[in-house]
């Protein structure tokens, strides 16, 4: 049950600011691999975005970094937090019980299944401050629960604070439980796709409300979306997986404004809504992501890129280029080329 | 019992005599009762749609942009013909559709199909894909299904043999392209697509607009396009209406709305909307979100 990790200690290499240090991780099943090989730091204060679309494996690295991983996966690597004397990958239930909540929290997509229905939101935001006793009795854990009530913008909070889950909208509900994961001033933020099921203008005041949460308390956050805006509001650095692989990471400016990998160009050229061609067609990318674990060998995009060449058959070097940035991929964008539209990577796919 | 509003000039009884416009709603409001939580009082009304009209003219692409709870469900459900105003009227191809029976209703369900935001909820996943798309014929009596079928999945980008598998063995995008066959399938002349690549990836987002870009072209379709995303809107629709409350608070050209918004809840959904753009020139979270007030 226990998997052994890789002991690439974390120390090794790791600077004081370091919260979170993923080294060499991978997530299997039976016997076939849906993330592999996934290494990246975060430090303290820095937002970090992961985007993919589905079935990329960004949801399951985040699930492994917090030991949530449904039964069956397995985690093999290493997951290093500060302040936390063990690794996480392997820790059992007892020990992650202790972490979870107070030096990682998270925000889930759906806010409702995240509240327990039967508890008004006061008790549960003061239920988690309790338990990690980082407030002494009932009454100041209440108080505090007030307090974050009103960090995030409810009106009246010591009237939602006595309210239950269901008599908040789903805008409402979503900062109720973020006031539950800043409780604990947390070292790590971790969020899946937190605003996804909001309608815009309670999009923009979630992402404030997130974005303000961690920078007054120096956290680090890994934000995971599939919509490449919503990470370039949020965050400084971002990550790119495609078939359970990081393909590309660097500075936000950097990544969007000159993609090296064909996949991140392929992802901007098809977000972008007002790049046609002459018939008023957006670029796409030609056909569709593989199911989990029947990626090709070799790079794994390479089934869908236009500069495949035999080379991609065999799995290609993370290149770095800078401390936190890089890419994978043989036949990269040229460092003057530019950016989304118009080169032969993106074909119009139409009706692929 | 829904109340037939007695003046309507353009209700002209019959079939199409010139270029009646695609759909025509005239001041449709439409209240419900919520169930009641007293005793001694009825819950009160909400007033789900208040006073709402706007005319669509043959092949236009025309937008409804709106957040939750602001009617365009509503809305659509009762241009569909699946809910009746509570006053006021709508007619499709000139032909007033609030006062009719069920049955009567036949020529909605030829002359108009809709497309749901959800492909999985929406495909019976018991049902192969060849039923799914060709059940909308049996109703109306089509010979030759298969043939129908085969060319139906072909126009949507899907092989012929999907037919013989069932709507779990597809991605998100595949699905919604067989909910588009199936829309497709009676032959309509308009199509209601209700957020209809909201729940898709990027890259099958292009895709599936793409799609309906070339479908609407090809077959001369009008289309109705609801979502609450203003940059899609933008990009799929000659002219948008934004609902707010109830009501629409704006319309005009897409363009116009999108560079010049002139109601203060336009504005604010513009801003609000995150673009990469915008984001690398430097517009932050605590931008995006600013207070909105009337």
């Amino acid at each position: 049950m226990t998997p052994v990790p890789d002991t690439a200690p974390a120390s090794g290499q790791g600077s004081p600011d370091d919260v979170l240090s993923v080294r060499n991780l991978d997530v299997t099943v039976g016997g076939r691999t849906l993330v592999e090989d996934v290494d990246f730091t975060i430090r303290a204060g820095e937002r970090v975005g992961l985007i993919g679309e589905s079935g990329s494996g960004k949801s399951l690295t985040a699930l492994s970094v917090m030991g949530l991983l449904p039964e069956g996966l397995r985690a093999t690597g290493s997951v290093r937090l500060a302040g936390v004397g063990h690794d996480l990958v392997g820790a059992d239930e007892a020990r992650m019980s202790r972490v979870r909540g107070k030096e990682i929290a998270m925000v889930f997509q759906e806010p409702m299944t995240a509240l327990n229905p039967t508890m008004k939101v006061g008790r549960q935001i003061a239920e988690v401050l309790l338990i990690h006793r980082t407030r002494p009795d009932r009454a100041s854990a209440r108080a505090a629960a007030v307090e974050l009530l009103a960090q995030v913008g409810l009106p009246d909070p010591a009237t939602a604070a006595d309210a239950y889950p269901h008599q908040f909208s789903g805008g409402q509900r979503q900062r109720v439980v973020l006031a539950i994961a800043l409780a604990n001033d947390p070292a790590l933020l971790v969020c899946d796709e937190p605003t996804t099921a909001l309608d815009v203008t309670v999009q923009a005041r979630v992402l404030d409300l997130i974005v303000r949460g961690v920078q007054d308390r120096r956290s680090a956050m890994l934000f995971i979306t599939h919509d490449l805006a919503v990470v370039a509001t949020a965050c400084e650095r971002v990550m790119v997986m495609y078939g359970g692989r990081l393909v590309e990471s660097g500075p936000v400016q950097e990544v969007f404004t000159r993609p090296r990998h064909r996949y991140t160009q392929g992802l901007i050229g098809a977000s972008d809504l007002t790049a046609v061609d002459d018939r008023g067609r957006l670029v796409t990318i030609g056909g569709s992501v593989p199911p989990a674990g029947q990626f090709p060998a070799g790079c794994v995009f390479r089934n869908r890129c236009t500069q495949a060449t035999e080379a991609c058959a065999t799995r290609p070097d993370w290149i770095s280029t800078g401390p936190d940035s890089g890419y994978a991929c043989f036949h990269p964008v040229p460092e003057s080329g530019a950016p989304g539209t118009g080169t032969p990577a993106i074909q119009e796919a139409g009706r692929g | 019992m829904a109340e037939q509003p007695t003046s309507v000039p353009l209700a002209t009884p019959g079939p199409q005599t010139g270029p009646a416009n695609a759909i025509d709603v005239r001041d449709v409001t439409r209240d419900y009762r919520r169930p009641r939580t007293s005793l001694r009082h009825p819950s009160p009304p909400v007033h789900a749609l208040r006073g709402v009209s706007f005319a669509v003219p043959q092949g236009q692409r025309f937008g409804i942009v709106g957040e939750s709870g602001c009617g365009k469900s509503t809305l659509l459900r009762i241009l569909a013909g699946l809910d009746r105003p509570t006053s006021g009227s709508v007619a499709i191809d000139g032909r007033d559709i609030t006062g009719l029976r069920e049955r009567r209703l036949k020529f909605v369900r030829e002359r108009l199909q809709l497309v749901f935001q959800d492909p999985m909820s929406s495909l019976d996943p018991r049902m192969r894909v060849g039923d799914i798309v060709g059940e909308p014929l049996i109703a109306q009596g089509h010979g030759n299904r298969r043939e129908r079928v085969a060319e139906l999945l072909e126009a949507v980008g899907l092989r012929a043999d999907a037919a013989d598998r069932y709507p779990h063995q597809f991605s998100g995008g595949q699905r919604q392209r067989i909910s588009i066959a199936r829309a497709l399938a009676p032959r309509p002349k308009i199509i209601v697509a209700d957020e209809p690549v909201s729940a898709l990836d990027v890259s099958v987002r292009a895709q599936v607009l793409n799609l309906i870009a070339d479908l609407v072209d090809e077959l001369s379709l009008t289309l109705v396009f609801v979502s609450h995303d203003l940059s899609v809107v933008r990009h799929v629709c000659d002219r948008v209406a934004v609902m707010h409350a109830g009501q629409i608070v704006e319309t005009g050209d897409t363009e116009q709305v999108y560079e010049d918004p002139q109601h203060s809840y336009t504005r604010r959904l513009i801003a609000a909307v995150p673009t990469l753009g915008k984001a690398l020139s430097g517009v932050s979270a605590a931008d995006l979100n600013q207070e909105y007030r009337p």
